[in-house]
């Protein structure tokens, strides 16, 4: 909402200067974008002497002429105008000169031989008029040298505020000032409205109104009047907030609707047919907007329209064929009140945004129709005479007529400043609203034009934006507690700890989309129609997620195509398995891609570089595993991979069968070049919300720790197995050959193939005896190891390697 | 006798002299001093001779067997000395070949979770729990329970995400802020409450400061007697706090959101002159936040009394205040997982941040 200092001045007789005005705008609540001087870029333009144009030697539609700017020089321009004659004023812009209306900088020319050194201006080139027929003519006057805007008075201060959509009545100047005036910063103006006669009769156009999107329908005849363009500082007006004068008509509902926040419409009422209102627009019909575009409509939207067909839409643009123009000699005024919903919805609908919409759909003053009826009738008669009819009224519409029980005491609950009585009232009253009783609580009845204020609330931030948000006192909160307890729930906990324990492991944390294409979603088992998006902002951002993966990968894709192929990515985030609110998950997923091992990618002399493989994922999966207290040889660890996984490489951990905590391994071929990445991926996934809750112990103590004085020993055993044993079998059955003797099975040498033969591999594993009581003797040492070999043959069907 | 003795001496400590390592010198001592060695078979001729010859020879055998021994050791040092001198010239190694970095120095936490922990410190040592909602939300808690009336602009103002209806004809949608969880927690959580609640927002909008993703960190507190003189003092203490610095000075502009009454948005005052935003300092404003006591039909909507239950709330843009602070310039690089924007702007794990050791290092 723009607005000039000097129409400001219109509502509120004030002295404070801009800067005050512009200080106190935004601290009530009307926030400044923006304060500019609409003749601040025109400061280089000035008032010139034309002392001789003569036709150029060279061109026969070009002046070339003796321009005097008050420098004391005589300066040479060609001039290509019409009007350029010797002895004229006119307005020159020299070299360095920045021309708005043709957005460039003036620069040293040369036009068919002539020097050039500035430039005789036409209107339209300073954006003062649609003017371009001539340069500007200037009266014999006009004082040489003089800067233009101070000659023409183009000073003008504008101040744009933003209005919040609860302040219908500050979109126009009268509810600004009110503001104002109440923070005081002056006092308003009361310009009294008063009636204006109708001496032609009774309404000749009868209205009509629909009574629910259109609640009240004036209309009032003027015949007679003389169009035509608009006064100089009405045009002056319109222009420095940034609206072009088309003719007086239109340029008076222009005004009414930024003067008072209320629009008005104006028909060439020759052009009508019958009787005039609102009503429901029928499906099918359409019509020709002033922006020269046609639209549909249908039965959610309110037209305008008389016995034959739509003139309008309501409340938001006027159509083509009936406004006014130049030859209108009876004008047909209309001022309505259309409901702020019907508005939105059909602004939203049709796409079109203007300043009537703009004041709708923020609620204009219901009872502002009958008095926006005769301010506009009277800037008719007093711009463009004419014969005045009654209006003629269809609908009626009121404000809520909300009174409102205040306790004054309510300021200081609900922002701990404490106001007299007095000066709560001041505000209320200033601000308009009426104020009774003299008690603890008062009533308070709102003024028409504030809707949006209903209740206790919205009147302690009436009297606290008024009175100034800096004069709440800064009050500390008091604590709850003297140290802060645990404050994170075990998920969050969780969240926190798996990304510390990825990023040490040299992991990079992405954080990637929550939606991602419904070709990927499907390749994750996702792409149920529940969670696609019905408006998404592009094709490939669609589907929520069911997968971290789908973000990493492309992810890894885009840093492959910049030149970064070996990567470590993880991310911890929300999955989506369903809309409801438990279907959304939190998983922690990694991938390293080329060599980015856990040691590091690339090559390096230390050693060969190897690509990434199942075992980097196992091992990234245990490591955050870990550091959430969950140790991975504790786990049911099956071969069983994720869907998306290598069928050969990868696994599942589990804590039973309906207990999946996550899955690892090689990223399956196929989505390997889906993705279009070139080398094997080592993937995980950890579901964090499948952790079990730790058990909360009385006492944080650790068991006693319980040290055997004993020695204990270590025995090697190999075996020959099928190539498809898995180390877990041979692990297992060891370990189970005697509990309470064996400490440590571990693997130290895996090898296949060779004399063994293609399915066989011989494993080597080293067992842990710890003795408890007695040290072992070579007997004891001989019968376990005889239970080792024993059991590990029965499980895996293998043999003792001679 | 004496002048063998002189002989044997000269000749093996000639011996000790040219042994150039130790077994040459062991092959000198056993030729002196094994069980045939020229020393022992002078001390075994010690017993064919007359007691006065043998008061003579014997000690100077017996020297003669002592320094001859003492020889040796030293001869033994040196040599050993020698060969770990040239054992340890020869393991030298080329020390200034570079090493693989250590995974803890490559790895890195995204600055989005780095600020979620620097707020959750903070907020956590304010009393501050950490609350959160589903993504997926419904009219209801994103719109309705929040006071936003149907077919207001306000709710246009949003860009919401929508979902297609399901057979009834309703539609579930993307949050378009955190503001739903004040309803859940409210719901949930017996008064008195005081939460944060940072999380993914979403809004169909894109530019370099907008992106249709993004993560906000909404507050509440509900109780009995908070009000807007404490919540001015909360968002002091924790852009202070957050930023860093000794003092904030902040602008409290009254404003308009649906569900808060009176509403505000706040600036910051910065200084925007050089290439960074300095807070603390300078005389320009930067919006940073809206505010405001908890309006009284949200408190109803969540099934707790307004006349007796009051509070305040807040939100604030995670991403923006990370951008603020640590100085990313485009919005949308955050969530394009680009490794080297992650090394340069992104926080080593072990940069916890702690109100004890500071935020940032």
């Amino acid at each position: 909402m723009k607005f000039t200092i000097e129409w400001l001045k219109d509502h509120l007789e004030t002295s404070a200067s801009t800067d005050e005005i512009v200080t106190a705008l935004t601290m009530i609540g009307l926030e400044v974008e923006e304060v500019f001087d609409t003749g601040a870029r025109l400061r280089d333009f000035v008032v010139a002497h034309v002392i001789s144009a003569e036709k150029h030697p060279n061109a026969d539609k070009l002046r070339v002429c003796k321009v005097d700017a008050g420098t004391g020089e005589v300066i040479d321009v060609v001039c290509g105008a019409p009007n350029a004659r010797t002895g004229m004023k006119a307005v020159f812009a020299p070299v360095g000169t920045y021309i708005p209306g043709s957005d460039f900088t003036l620069t040293k020319g040369n036009i068919r031989g002539q020097a050039s050194n500035g430039m005789l201006c036409s209107g339209r080139e300073l954006e003062i008029s649609e003017d371009h027929s001539g340069i500007i003519e200037l009266p014999e006057d006009a004082p040489v040298g003089t800067p233009y805007p101070d000659y023409a008075g183009l000073d003008a201060v504008v101040i744009d505020v933003a209005i919040t959509p609860n302040r219908g009545d500050c979109a126009g100047v009268r509810g600004i000032a009110r503001d104002l005036a109440a923070a005081g910063l002056g006092t308003l103006k009361d310009p009294a409205i008063r009636p204006v006669p109708s001496p032609a009769g009774p309404s000749p156009i009868e209205t009509f109104v629909d009574g629910e999107m259109c609640r009240m329908f004036a209309g009032r005849l003027v015949r007679g009047v003389k169009n035509g363009p608009s006064p100089d500082w009405l045009q002056a007006r319109l222009r420095a907030v940034g609206l072009r004068p088309i003719n007086a008509l239109v340029d008076i509902t222009n005004f009414v609707s930024l003067d008072r926040a209320r629009p008005l419409h104006v028909f060439d009422a020759d052009t009508l047919k019958g009787a005039v209102g609102a009503r429901r627009a029928r499906a099918g019909e359409s019509f020709l907007a002033l922006d020269g575009k046609t639209y549909d409509l249908d039965e959610t939207m309110c037209v305008i329209a008389d016995d034959e067909k739509v003139l309008g839409l309501g409340g938001i643009m006027g159509g083509e064929a009936t406004g006014s123009t130049e030859e209108t000699t009876n004008v047909f005024i209309e001022c309505a009140w259309f409901e702020p919903n019907a508005i939105a919805a059909a602004g939203r609908k049709t796409g079109i945004n203007s300043d009537a919409r703009y004041r709708f759909e923020r609620t204009v003053d219901p009872e502002s129709v009958k008095p926006g009826i005769e301010i506009a009738t009277q800037m008719v008669l007093d711009l463009c005479g004419g014969e005045v009819f009654e209006p003629a009224i269809a609908g009626d519409v009121h404000g809520p007529e909300t009174v409102i029980d205040f306790p004054l005491s309510e300021v200081e609950r609900l922002t701990g400043l404490k106001l007299s009585a007095v000066e709560i009232k001041g505000v209320l009253s200033r601000l308009g609203f009426w104020v009774s009783g003299s008690g603890e609580t008062v009533k308070v009845a709102v003024p028409s034009w504030r809707p949006d204020v209903s209740i206790k609330a919205d009147l302690v931030e009436e009297v606290m934006r008024i009175v100034g948000v800096d004069r709440v006192p800064v009050t500390p909160l008091p604590r709850l507690s003297g140290v802060a307890p645990r404050m994170l729930t075990p998920i969050q906990n969780r969240r926190r700890i798996a990304r510390r324990a990825l990023a040490a492991r040299g992991m990079a944390e992405a954080i990637t989309w929550s939606f991602i294409s419904g070709e990927q979603a499907a390749l994750f088992g996702g792409g149920q129609p529940s969670l696609r998006l019905d408006n998404a902002i592009a094709s490939d951002m669609t589907d929520m997620r069911p997968t971290l993966l789908a973000g990493l990968l492309s992810g890894a894709a885009r840093n492959a195509k910049r030149g970064k192929a070996d990567v470590a990515l993880f991310e911890v985030g929300q999955v989506f398995l369903s809309d409801a609110p438990d279907g959304q998950r939190t998983h922690a997923t990694g991938i390293r891609t080329g060599t980015a091992a856990h040691g590091g990618g690339g090559r390096h002399w230390q050693g060969k570089t190897a690509p990434v493989g199942v075992y980097e994922a196992k091992a990234d999966l245990a490591a955050v595993l870990d550091a959430l207290g969950i140790d991975i040889d504790k786990t049911q660890l099956v071969a069983e991979p994720a869907d998306w996984s290598h069928p050969g490489r990868g696994g599942r951990v589990q804590l039973g069968p309906k207990v999946i905590l996550g899955w690892f391994g090689e990223l399956h071929p196929r989505l390997v070049e889906a993705f279009d990445l070139a080398g094997p991926v080592a993937a995980f996934v950890l579901d964090l919300d499948a952790l079990p809750e730790p058990r909360r112990k009385a006492t944080r103590a650790k068991p006693a720790l319980a040290l055997s004085p004993l020695m204990a020993v270590r025995r090697d055993f190999a075996f020959v197995l099928d190539r498809t044993v898995e180390a877990a079998g041979v692990i297992r059955a060891a370990k189970g050959a005697d509990k309470s003797l064996i400490a440590d099975v571990s693997v130290f040498d895996v090898f296949e193939g060779g004399a063994l033969g293609a399915d066989a591999k011989s494993m080597a594993i080293e067992v842990t005896l710890q003795p408890r009581e007695r040290t072992l003797t070579d007997e004891d040492i001989e019968a376990v190891g005889a239970k080792i070999v024993a059991a590990v043959e029965k499980a895996t069907g293998g043999r003792l390697r001679a | 006798m004496s002048d063998t003795i002189a002989d044997l001496s000269a000749s093996l400590l000639r011996d000790i002299a040219a042994a150039d390592s130790e077994t040459a010198l062991e092959a000198v001592r056993v030729s002196a001093l094994g069980k045939k060695g020229s020393i022992s078979a002078l001390l075994a001729s010690l017993g064919k001779m007359s007691p006065e010859e043998r008061k003579t020879a014997g000690p100077a055998i017996n020297g003669l067997k002592t320094e001859i021994g003492a020889q040796i050791e030293a001869r033994r040092d040196a040599l050993r000395a020698q060969a770990l001198e040239k054992r340890l010239a020869a393991e030298t190694l080329d020390v200034t070949l570079p090493l693989r970095p250590a995974p803890s120095a490559t790895g890195r936490i995204h600055p989005v979770s780095q600020v979620i922990d620097e707020i959750t410190a903070i907020f956590s040592d304010m009393g501050f729990a950490i609350a959160e909602g589903p993504d997926i939300e419904t009219d209801y808690y994103n719109f309705t329970a929040l006071n936003f009336p149907e077919g207001h602009p306000a709710r246009e103002m949003h860009d919401t995400f929508f979902f297609a209806p399901d057979e009834t004809g309703t539609r579930k949608l993307l949050r378009t802020h955190t503001s739903p969880v004040q309803i859940r927690t409210m719901e949930t959580v017996a008064p008195p409450i005081r939460v944060v609640m940072p999380g993914r927002t979403y809004r169909n909008d894109s530019d370099q400061t907008h992106t249709p993703m993004f993560h906000q960190v909404e507050g509440l507190v509900i109780d009995k007697s908070s009000h807007i003189g404490q919540l001015r003092w909360v968002l002091e203490e924790f852009l202070k706090a957050f930023f860093e610095v000794e003092s904030v000075t902040l602008r409290f502009r009254p404003s308009f959101f649906p569900f808060t009454e009176p509403s505000m948005e706040v600036d910051v005052q910065c200084d925007r002159s050089g290439n960074e935003v300095r807070i603390g300092e300078g005389s320009d404003w930067l919006e940073i936040l809206g505010c405001g006591m908890v309006h009284p039909n949200v408190i109803a909507n969540a099934g707790l009394d307004p006349d007796v239950y009051q509070g305040f709330a807040w939100g604030m843009g995670i991403d923006r205040i990370a951008m603020l602070k640590y100085g990313m310039a485009d919005l949308r690089a955050f969530f394009d997982a680009d490794v080297r924007w992650i090394e340069h702007y992104g926080f080593r794990p072990l940069d916890l941040p702690t109100l004890f050791g500071g935020l940032s290092s």
